[in-house]
């Protein structure tokens, strides 16, 4: 009997062939249609009778207009089916655990190490109450402060807070923070204006507008680095601060950040530096040699906790012994024996989240950076940096692709590439090629808006996937563009092997049709 | 470098020399430095991060973090009555369950054609919370209760175009710390007072208070100090008189006896789902919902991202997108509202399969258990030689303030009393509370027993004695 070789049958003129991928379409209930009255999921504890005899009646005791009188028209399902429901809607999921997820650029999709997630669900951080006495919470506040004194490390800082709830939060607690220090000076009136750049995260921009400021946003000088003569143009005693972000999101390193700082530093401005992009220069510059005041890292992005479909996070904020006092309370603080909460900062901005943040995030990202040390940080770097100019060689191969700024030059952790050429030649967007991908099984974001690069498409590889998957990551993009030349149509009829087909959008812009929960939909719809 | 030697770091793939080295090759690199040459050297670290020294095997991790955490003593181990804000309820095993899934936990923002799952639990979630409110519009949950809070104030100034904002003073010190940052740009807080026999809001001071310029009057019901507020329906409609919207801060667990906030006139519905299957985690499950009317005034001015059901182009399928996508920050930047991001979607999702258990029985049945098992600690504390329970003579719902005056007794020469017997005892309000004396807020939930509440009683009696 002859041999077969098994794995050459998957291949075809030596590549891989793209698999087969379907995503898993359950054409799941919506779970409303799945109640059947009567059915329960899950029982409460009974009231001890004692109890009951001696409170007696406690409906009772609520007035009138208090007591609940037609009960929420809940679902009604035994335990069975909501575990079903729930397993199925998981399988119509793409999380990085399944698909080579380097197509959400900015979002830094690396692996979440399971032990990580195993430890921060240890009981003896579960069932902390976050108002516990300091003696009882002994070990999540060492945690909490041995991972301060990473991050201090990694930025040059001097001080963090864990307390902001994802990057925009830290963001807004930066603002308030430079808000606070122009206050202490006296000068809070006449600096009103914010500075940022379009190729940070809008967040930068809202922030700021939120907080009061108005908002002067540099665009791109023809290298795609942010205008240095608008920034000159840009300060005066007006200034309040600079946000910023290096490597933006074209994965640019802009070199003359530096001076950025210093010409806002000269008008009286403070700078911070959105590290949302850290990954690609872990242990190779930081904030504090630029002479940023303050920063930020989304522990859900650079330090690997899970994203969680959208959190929960931590955006740690950092900043300068100068802005220390204008921290949100409490810090963590040791005295060589004991960790105690220091609530006593006088000019604190205050609560930005609740109590301490969320320390199972912190317990995750400090057991990543333990995992790695020094030289392993500085891997990740250089790894996620050798995975984006690989993946950058390897896409530029495909007809109808670019990258805009900066001829020649390397890129740091992500690559904004424009498929400007192809949607003139084809008619079809990158939308829509991005759309089409998934029927491959990964999927890739734009950008954020305005489309300043034209067609924009957004990849960061990471460090946490090997040759062979960016491989097929770049051949699945290959062969939906050379399906944009061929076949236009299938690309512009997509998704084919999604869980849905093509969804009506109108009816999300329109107050007569949207509907945001169930019962405004049978009502609109269904005429309920 | 030997070439034989395994990889050193298992969450890196090409950290394979062999690998690495193909793969400069290819893209004409002699070393991973020549990617960084546009860092100027100025800027570039000099040496090696001083940090500590890894720890490389699984093995080794799991045993420092378990060391560490181990140090930590639980409210699984001791008895808990601390509430504010933060709650020990019992989380339901499906729950963690699904939000354990990989295929959740590690997704983050795909179009709806990627990750459909997310935005049909994530619709469904606000779908169950707008039956649990009896409202039509439910926000993809924010960071938590105090950012609700906070934008909930903000919403009202931009619909009413109003700057006064009146705000019970039966808050929590967090939340109105979080509410004068967040909305001072956009509102002039001013606190409004409740009567000290009752807890319930002072009426006349309100009247007193409000303006043609008051765009919101916040309010917690039940309140912060556990107190219900009795006259819902004729607060909303001084509020409404004055062309004022009335936002209600509610914990979501009450609400299968409590009546919902709308149905009193409400206009504004905000909260924290911590409650509905999270674990208390140090304050860590904490995540914020909004509520509101479907009408496009009140829809247009979230920030927050809204998921909306739709038709697909086959007949009898839904799909999901972004409702009025255009109002955000992610669309239009600084001219959105706030702005939105990451936050807490993941407790959303836990949420809702909270509230698929529980089913319209579960929620009547455990708010009623647990207003019992409140109203027994009350009775019993009461009985206690020199301790009022609870301060205010209205109905509570699972917290209520304890006031330890007759007994010459602080709260924290108390509660280190209780702690040393294994029992946590209420949040101390001398700080916030300074005119309640010496008191402090209890919380009793369905994971109480009634051996665990004679058991806190008894350790009080004879404390106190």
């Amino acid at each position: 009997m002859g041999q077969r070789d098994i794995t050459k049958e998957r291949y075809s003129d030596g590549k891989p062939v793209l698999r087969r991928f379907h995503q898993a379409r359950w054409d799941e209930p919506i779970i409303f249609e799945l109640s059947r009255a009567g059915q329960r999921g899950i029982l409460v504890p009974e009231v001890d009778e004692e109890i009951r005899a001696r409170a007696g009646d406690v409906l009772a005791t609520l007035p009138d207009g208090m007591r609940r009188k037609d009960p929420p028209a809940l679902p009604e399902l035994s335990q069975p089916q909501v575990v079903r429901h729930y397993a199925r809607l998981s399988q119509e999921n793409l999380g990085a655990d399944l698909n080579v997820d380097i197509g959400q650029g900015t979002c830094t999709m690396k692996y979440s190490p399971k032990i990580n997630d195993q430890l921060a669900a240890n009981p003896k951080l579960l069932d902390l109450h976050p108002f516990q006495d300091e003696e009882t919470v002994q070990g999540i506040l060492e945690v909490m402060y041995r991972f301060e004194q990473i991050l201090k490390e990694i930025s040059g800082l001097d001080r963090f807070s864990l307390q902001p709830g994802a990057g925009s939060a830290a963001i807004y607690a930066n603002v308030s923070i430079i808000r606070a220090y122009h206050e202490a000076r006296g000068e809070s009136k006449q600096r009103d204006e914010i500075i940022t750049t379009i190729f940070s995260h809008p967040s930068n921009a809202a922030c700021a507008k939120t907080a009061g400021y108005r908002v002067i946003t540099l665009y791109p000088d023809d290298d795609g680095y942010p205008d240095l003569d608008a920034l000159k143009a840009a300060v005066s005693e007006r200034t309040a601060g600079l946000l910023i972000t290096n490597p933006e999101d074209t994965g640019i390193y802009n070199p003359k950040i530096a001076e950025f700082v210093d010409i806002v530093h000269g008008a009286g401005g403070l700078c911070s530096y959105d590290q949302a992009n850290a990954n690609g220069v872990l242990g190779i510059t930081r904030a504090r040699e630029a002479d940023f005041d303050l920063c930020h890292f989304n522990l859900h992005k650079t330090f690997s906790t899970p994203h969680g479909c959208g959190g929960p996070a931590v955006g740690a904020t950092g900043v300068k012994e100068e802005l220390a006092r204008f921290l949100p309370v409490p810090l963590v603080e040791y005295d060589g024996d004991r960790y105690r909460l220091d609530y006593d900062l006088a000019d604190s901005i205050g609560k930005v989240g609740s109590f301490h943040g969320v320390p199972a995030v912190v317990v995750k990202a400090y057991a990543w950076a333990m995992s790695l040390g020094a030289d392993g940080l500085r891997e990740v770097a250089g790894i996620a940096v050798l995975n984006n100019n690989y993946l950058l060689k390897k896409m530029l191969e495909i007809p109808g692709l670019s990258i805009p700024y900066a001829k020649g030059k390397r890129r740091i952790e992500q690559v904004r590439y424009s498929w400007e050429k192809l949607a003139e030649e084809t008619g079809v967007h990158s939308e829509e090629l991005g759309i089409r991908a998934a029927d491959f099984g990964v999927h890739y974001w734009t950008s954020h808006h305005p489309f300043v690069v034209p067609e924009p498409c957004t990849l960061e590889p990471t460090e946490s996937y090997s040759k062979d998957e960016l491989d097929e990551y770049v051949a699945i993009i290959a062969h939906v563009a050379r399906e944009a030349y061929t076949d236009p149509e299938i690309v512009k009829s997509a998704p084919h092997n999604s869980t849905v087909h093509t969804i009506e959008h109108e009816p999300f812009d329109d107050p007569s049709q949207w509907a945001v929960t169930w019962r405004a939909f049978r009502r609109k719809v269904g005429g309920d | 470098m030997s070439e034989q030697r395994p990889p050193d770091y298992p969450y890196i793939p090409n950290s394979v020399p062999k690998v690495k080295e193909q793969m400069l090759r290819e893209v004409g690199a002699e070393s991973v430095e020549e990617f960084f040459e546009d860092i100027p050297d100025s800027l570039r670290l000099k040496g090696k991060m001083n940090l500590p020294e890894p720890l490389l095997s699984e093995q080794a991790l799991k045993r420092h973090v378990e060391g560490i955490l181990a140090r930590n003593a639980t409210a699984r181990e001791n008895l808990n009555f601390l509430g504010a804000g933060c709650w020990q309820h019992h989380v339901p095993a499906v729950c963690d369950e699904v939000n354990r899934r990989g295929e959740f936990l590690t997704a983050y923002a795909g179009e709806p054609y990627d990750d459909h799952g997310r935005f049909q639990t994530l619709f469904e979630y606000a779908s169950m919370m707008g039956e649990l409110l009896n409202m039509d519009v439910v926000n993809v949950p924010i960071y938590d209760g105090l950012q609700a809070a906070a934008t909930s104030l903000c919403m009202a100034t931009r619909i009413t175009g109003r700057r006064h904002a009146l705000v019970s003073k039966a808050i929590g010190a967090e939340k109105l710390s979080k509410i004068r940052d967040y909305c001072r740009p956009s509102a002039d807080i001013e606190l409004v007072g409740f009567e000290a026999e009752t807890g319930q809001l002072d009426l006349g001071e309100l009247k007193g208070r409000l303006s043609s310029d008051t765009a919101a009057l916040f309010l917690g019901n039940p309140s912060y100090l556990g107190t219900i507020e009795q006259a819902g329906g004729e607060i909303a409609d001084i509020a409404h008189e004055k062309g004022a919207l009335l936002i209600v801060d509610v914990d979501p667990i009450s609400l299968g006896v409590l009546t919902p906030p709308a149905d009193y006139g409400a206009d504004i519905v905000c909260g924290d789902i911590q409650p509905l299957g999270m674990h208390m985690q140090f304050g860590g499950g904490q995540a914020g919902f909004i509520a509101t009317r479907d009408e496009e005034e009140f829809v247009m001015e979230y920030p927050s991202r809204l998921f909306g059901i739709a038709p697909t182009r086959v007949e009898g399928e839904y799909g999901f997108g972004d409702v009025a996508y255009e109002r955000t920050s992610f669309a239009v930047r600084e001219e959105g509202r706030e702005w939105v991001g990451t936050a807490a979607a993941l407790w959303g999702i836990t949420a809702g399969v909270y509230l698929a258990l529980m089913g319209p029985q579960g929620m009547a049945e455990i708010g009623e258990g647990i207003m019992a098992r409140a109203r027994y600690a009350m009775l019993k504390l009461d009985t206690i030689e020199g301790v009022k329970a609870p301060l205010f003579s209205t109905p509570h719902f699972k917290e209520f303030v304890v006031n330890f005056d007759g007994t010459g007794r602080s709260v924290a020469e108390i509660n280190r009393a209780l702690l040393a017997g294994g029992i946590f005892g209420g949040k101390d309000l001398t700080q916030e509370y300074p005119k309640l004396g010496s008191s402090a807020l209890y919380c009793v939930t369905e994971v109480h027993s009634r051996q665990d509440i004679d058991r806190l009683v008894e350790a009080l009696r004879e404390e106190v004695a």
